[in-house]
């Protein structure tokens, strides 16, 4: 128990790090790859609660698809790629520090007088059980996200299109 | 015993999106930091239900909705990032402002 301890703390450790740099790095390309090491350090975690099918769906989802999407985002709006002083609002630096360090510190306040307790956590695997109250319970919504999913993936590709009865010639 | 800690940097993680919403000026940027924060709900998901070890399972099947509806989200908001770069040839924000007075 006391090495499972010292490595969730380690994780949570590194998570702060990696989702700092995703922030305050002045290279568009060193905020994705630093977003794609967060995540994978919460599927570790999320594994180390076990959680195991959630961590994959987080590897899968986020780190096979979501970043690829942004990294071709960045390409496609032609960020400068390497360093580039202009990212920041250096304005808003002392105000965003200030709203979300007070948003940390009640947030914290809160959750720390608020929960306590012991983690259990069970050997063996709870995929099964999972599917089986997601498909029997849960199973409205779970189409319904799907349906969602569906709609947002046909306007995604609505909006993004290039539609040559509206747009100029000479516009792109 | 290792319940506050994950609470305490799940919260650390959705003020750290919140200042990168804040701060930065490329859109991409923030839609990243949005990430940040799903995925800090989606930590405190994941440590209640651990915590609670509950039968229904609802803090992962919360989470993994939530991991859906993230990636719609991605869909839809660089799609309108992408709009707004082809009309107005830049991704910076505070280039938007039409609807400013």
């Amino acid at each position: 128990m006391e090495i499972f301890e010292v490595v969730i703390y380690f994780i949570l450790l590194a998570l702060l790090s990696t989702s700092i740099r995703v922030v305050t790095t002045s290279n568009v390309i060193h905020a994705a790859i630093s977003l794609v090491f967060t995540l994978a350090l919460t599927a570790i975690l999320f594994l180390m609660l076990s959680a195991e099918f959630v961590a994959l769906v987080l590897i899968l989802v986020y780190i096979g698809a979501v970043i690829v999407l942004f990294l071709f985002g960045i390409m496609i709006t032609r960020a400068p790629l390497g360093k580039n002083a202009e990212l920041d609002n250096d304005k808003n630096k002392k105000l965003g520090a200030l709203i979300s360090g007070s948003i940390f510190f009640l947030f914290s306040y809160i959750l720390i007088n608020g929960f306590d307790g012991e983690v259990v956590v069970s050997s063996g695997s709870s995929t099964e059980l999972l599917g089986e109250i997601l498909l029997s319970r849960f199973v409205f919504p779970f189409e319904l996200v799907s349906f969602v999913l569906l709609a947002a993936l046909i306007g995604g590709i609505t909006l993004a299109r290039k539609d040559e009865a509206l747009v100029d010639e000479d516009q792109i | 015993m290792i319940v506050q800690p994950v609470l305490v940097v799940a919260a650390a993680l959705f003020s750290i999106g919140i200042y990168g919403i804040l701060v930065r000026r490329n859109a991409v940027m923030v839609l990243l930091s949005i990430e940040l924060i799903l995925n800090s709900v989606n930590i405190n998901f994941i440590m209640f239900d651990t915590m609670l070890a509950d039968t229904m399972m609802q803090g992962q099947i919360f989470t993994i909705f939530i991991i859906t509806i993230a990636a719609a989200e991605v869909g839809i908001g660089l799609a309108i990032v992408l709009m707004l770069f082809r009309n107005r040839q830049t991704a910076n924000i505070n280039e938007f402002d039409l609807m400013k007075w």
